[in-house]
């Protein structure tokens, strides 16, 4: 019992007696060994490369896995890969994602297959950059950036829509609504025979 | 008989058998199969096809036990959903035996080597019996590494059901429903071996108005509905039970709601009223809610004469002073539940102070009035007597098209044991053929009825002049049992809550001092109105001659009373209570929103007088009941009915109970023959279960599987006329005239039927009545 601590209230129930025969250590007294090796690690530090990093105006790359915002791919000619499927909502630990599903037409087609999202919605006040959705993607629509400035000055703006987590359009691509490569299906997109161009 | 009695007599008519399942005695009554006395003892065993309510088919082998009878064993594992138990039998599931878990294992790696992995784009991803059992009973992973078969997909079998033959496990749930539940084999297997799928014929598609049960049955996402297709997750649905709206079968329903919209309706779980099943219209019409648009606030006609918006006191206000001390009368309709029939019934008689009310939207006669106010609320005939009667007799009732719940418990009975139905439409419909009804001209002639017979009243009995009168004759002198069959959902209970000039709540007569003293007391007033009410067409009436100077109109549609109904309503001050915006919003002085069926709670009674209580589905909506908002009138008038929430009516009709007084005697009207002038042709018409009704707006999948109108009339008539099949008759009354093709069917020949309020075939609108002569001649 003798070096431990007692909480306090213990303290106050105490006997004259009891507190007299309990015993009281000078801890600084035997300490100045370790109080000066705590001062040698500063002194030391002085002399060692500094790590802070003047943000905003410098801005360092994160790690490469790094969870940031997420992003909602497309394939090559621009289509998404999102199928409104909502395992990535159903995977969600903290209830963060919505997403309703609907169907591709032939005159309007967002994704190869038949099913896209059409509403995808994700609330930063809430996600808890897990990654459990990016597990749950069945078609690896969804991944993160490494994007880490998430900040904004209402609730509603960061409830990200889905134009605002599409990756963004690269060469070649179309912007979809637009049909897949003739004499394709959905299944060749989906093994990732499909390169590139689109036939518009 | 007593209860006890009862017990003994079931216990002695069914031998018990005892059986072991892994180890566990369980006792069942002869008859019952492996599978099912294994759920009894908590024991799950994997399957797919078999169904408590359909045949087994043993299609799919994947409940595959190992099963020993009186020491011998079976060489082979068997399927345990088509054996029934036997004395010494030892059954050994997939726990206790290594034989039967391989063996299921097998199946279920057969069944999934063809499924697709569809899981993410599948609508039944999430409450699949087969992803769920693959997780139980299955491999963690996959051996297959063939090519999968495919099918070209999906296949619309009906513009409200979709196939998806890859996913289809062949279990045979949908066609063996369609062909011994519903009588519409319109789906079928087709092929063998692997490409055995589930097909239609080519010349019927798949338009059963039970069609939605199969997409609820299927194991797995080869039936799917069109208009929930890619909707939502059942993890997204927030599920409430609820009561069908509809009709007056009284199903129990599922009702998912995502983010204050409702997505689906299932069929619900009613041993004794729907079992597991529903139809098309309950199952997807409802979005009737937001296909029009919706009254969102209070508004009142200024002096412009164009509505404006207000507030919910101004609106009240302006409400109460055009009724107080006015000669006011009240239109209920028959879509409004127990407790806002209730609150109109006493805001009619208290702050009113009038009769004038009627809950008929729709053609009825005074020997109706007399039938309702008399004989209705004591038929005591349920689901039960159909299911035990010897025969059933149909008047004005097309079970089929007019409570599709009461047609599926005839269809059973008539399946198990040929019941002999007979049917009084001049004309057979799909339903009666379906029951092969006999047909008869004159109740007078129905003999061989016995206190086991079953007697189907429609609304549309009252049609004809004496009909009703004749039915009850024919219940009294044969004993059998009659029941009273209206279309709409909240008819029976508005009967019941007093909503008719001649009946107080409870089913007191207005005549009865007694029973006026009994509610006035109840209501603390000092009395009530004793002067003879008006009906429906007297109310409209005296509106156009000034008799009466204001009414309260609640949920109608003018023109299921007749195409008169609405100009009728010009000259005076409406008050409308409305969920959309309608014909009678356009004419009504003050606009007053009010909850639909997911935004309430409250009750309706089915056919059978059996009360079917639904909550809020919504449970954030600020939509009011209807009786909440005549109760705040009445405030404002001054005459306080004292109804602040839907709770408090149903405690105080609970409370006010029912009359056990004396009755008023039903006086019986003669019949009288419809007198057909030479030349002329007697039209009658029905109703279809799909067809232009409000509540089915908006839901075009649904009417996709309606039926098409066509003029029926007789083979020697079509002759007469010169023409066949399918050419267009035009059909015309001194009101308006209807065009529609000819089919030739079964019948009088001076008879022709349309359907009442079809696409081209409004009866009310472009004929004016719905039976009486017409002109016919060839288009």
């Amino acid at each position: 019992m003798d070096n431990s601590l007692t909480p306090r209230s213990n303290d106050l129930g105490l006997t004259a007696a009891a507190k007299a025969n309990t015993p009281i250590k000078s801890q600084e007294a035997k300490s100045f060994g370790k109080q000066l090796q705590g001062f040698w690690v500063t002194f030391i530090t002085i002399f060692k490369k500094v790590n802070t990093v003047q943000y905003p105006e410098v801005k360092e790359p994160t790690a490469e896995r790094f969870h940031g915002r997420h992003q909602l791919n497309r394939y090559d000619d621009g289509l998404e890969k999102c199928i409104g499927c909502e395992l990535c909502a159903w995977a969600c630990p903290a209830d963060a994602i919505l997403v309703e599903g609907e169907t591709n037409t032939e005159d309007e087609r967002y994704s190869p297959g038949e099913r896209y999202g059409k509403v995808y919605q994700i609330n930063y006040l809430r996600c808890v950059f897990c990654g459990l959705c990016i597990e749950a993607c069945p078609t690896r629509a969804l991944t993160m950036t490494n994007e880490y400035e998430l900040a904004d000055e209402s609730r509603a703006k960061l409830i990200f829509e889905k134009e605002d987590l599409l990756a963004p359009l690269k060469s070649g691509m179309l912007q979809p609504p637009h049909p897949m490569v003739p004499g394709t299906t959905h299944i060749d997109y989906y093994r990732g025979d499909i390169k590139g161009g689109s036939n518009g | 008989m007593t209860p006890e009695q009862a017990l003994l007599e079931t216990q002695t008519a069914v031998e018990m058998i005892t059986v072991v399942i892994d180890g566990f005695e369980v006792t069942v009554p002869k008859g019952t199969l492996v599978i099912r006395a294994a759920e009894k003892l908590g024991i799950q065993i994997p399957r797919f096809c078999d169904h408590p309510l359909l045949e087994p088919a043993g299609a799919c082998r994947q409940c595959l036990v190992d099963i020993e009878i009186n020491g011998r064993a079976f060489p082979k594992p068997q399927a345990s959903c088509t054996i029934p138990v036997e004395n010494n039998m030892i059954v050994k599931t997939q726990l206790t035996s290594p034989v039967a878990e391989k063996a299921q294992a097998g199946i279920m790696e057969f069944l999934l080597i063809n499924h697709p992995l569809d899981c993410p784009v599948c609508d039944k991803g999430g409450e699949c019996p087969l992803q769920n059992q693959a997780m139980s009973n299955g491999r963690p992973e996959s051996r297959f590494e063939g090519v999968k078969r495919t099918f070209e997909k999906p296949v619309a079998i009906s513009s409200q059901v979709l196939l998806d033959r890859e996913r289809c496990v062949l279990c045979a749930r949908c066609t063996r429903f369609s062909e011994q539940i519903a009588g519409d084999p319109f789906i079928t297997l087709n092929e063998r071996g692997a490409l055995q799928q589930v097909g239609i014929y080519e010349e019927d598609p798949f338009e059963s108005y039970y069609s939605g049960n199969t997409v609820q049955i299927c194991p797995v996402g080869a039936l799917t509905g069109t208009s929930y297709r890619f909707r939502a997750r059942p993890f997204d649905l927030v599920s409430v039970d609820s009561a069908c709206e509809h009709c007056a079968s009284g199903c129990a329903m599922r009702t998912d709601i995502r983010r204050g919209k409702t997505l689906r309706r299932l069929a619900g779980d009613d041993a004794s009223v729907n079992e597991e099943w529903n139809c098309d219209k309950g199952r997807w019409a409802f979005k009737y809610l937001t296909s029009r648009e919706r009254v969102t606030s209070p508004m009142i006609r200024g002096e412009d004469g164009e509505l404006h918006e207000a507030s919910w006191p101004e609106a009240i206000a302006f409400a109460a002073k055009g009724l107080k001390g006015k000669r006011a009368g009240v239109l209920v309709g028959g879509r409004a539940t127990v407790e806002d029939a209730y609150g109109y019934s006493k805001f009619a008689r208290v702050a009113l102070g009038t009769n004038d009310i009627d809950f008929r939207a729709r053609p009825y006669s005074e020997e109706e009035t007399a039938f309702l106010s008399s004989v209705a609320l004591g038929l005591k005939t349920t689901y039960k007597d159909i299911d035990k009667a010897d025969q059933v007799v149909l008047l004005g009732f097309e079970p089929e098209e007019e409570s599709p719940i009461v047609f599926l418990r005839i269809y059973k009975q008539f399946r198990k044991r040929a019941l002999t139905v007979i049917s009084d439409a001049p004309v057979a419909s799909r339903g009666s053929v379906k029951l092969n009804a006999k047909s008869i001209s004159d109740i007078k002639t129905i003999s061989g009825l016995t206190a086991k017979s079953v007697i189907l009243v429609g609304e549309r009995l009252a049609e004809k002049a004496g009909a009703l009168s004749s039915a009850v004759d024919l219940a009294e002198k044969s004993g059998a049992k009659l029941a009273w069959i209206p279309r709409r959902a909240g008819e029976r209970g508005a009967l019941a809550a007093g909503a008719i000039a001649t009946l107080l709540p409870g089913g007191r007569p207005v005549s009865e001092a007694s029973a006026r003293v009994d509610v006035a007391a109840a209501w603390s007033v000092d009395s009530l109105p004793t002067n003879p009410g008006r009906s429906t067409t007297e109310i409209l009436h005296a509106l156009t001659v000034k008799n009466l100077d204001a009414v309260v109109v609640g949920g109608v549609d003018p023109l299921d009373i007749s195409n008169s109904a609405l100009s009728q309503l010009l000259n005076s001050f409406v008050v409308s209570l409305e969920i959309t915006h309608s014909s009678v919003t356009a004419v009504a002085d003050v606009v007053l929103p009010v909850a639909a069926v997911i935004e309430k709670s409250g009750s309706f009674q089915d056919w059978q007088g059996s009360t079917r209580t639904f909550d809020k589905a919504i449970t954030d909506s600020l939509s009011r009941s209807d009786v909440r908002i005549l109760s705040m009138i009445a405030d404002e008038m001054g005459t306080p009915i004292n109804l602040p929430t839907v709770a408090a009516t149903a405690r105080e009709i609970a409370a006010l109970g029912n009359w056990d007084g004396k009755k008023i005697a039903f006086e019986k009207t003669s019949e009288a023959k419809p007198v057909i002038a030479e030349g002329k042709l007697h039209l009658t018409s029905w109703r279809l279960l799909l067809d232009l009704g409000t509540l089915q707006d908006g839901e075009a999948n649904l009417a996709g599987t309606a039926r098409k109108a066509s003029a029926r009339i007789s083979k020697s008539r079509a002759e007469k006329l010169g023409v066949n099949e399918g050419e267009f008759l035009s059909i015309s009354s001194d009101l308006g005239s209807l065009k529609l093709p000819v089919e030739i069917s079964e019948m009088a020949d001076d008879q022709i039927w349309v359907p009442r309020n079809s696409i081209d075939s409004q009866v009310i609108a472009n004929l004016g009545f719905v039976s009486g002569q017409v002109t016919v001649v060839k288009a």
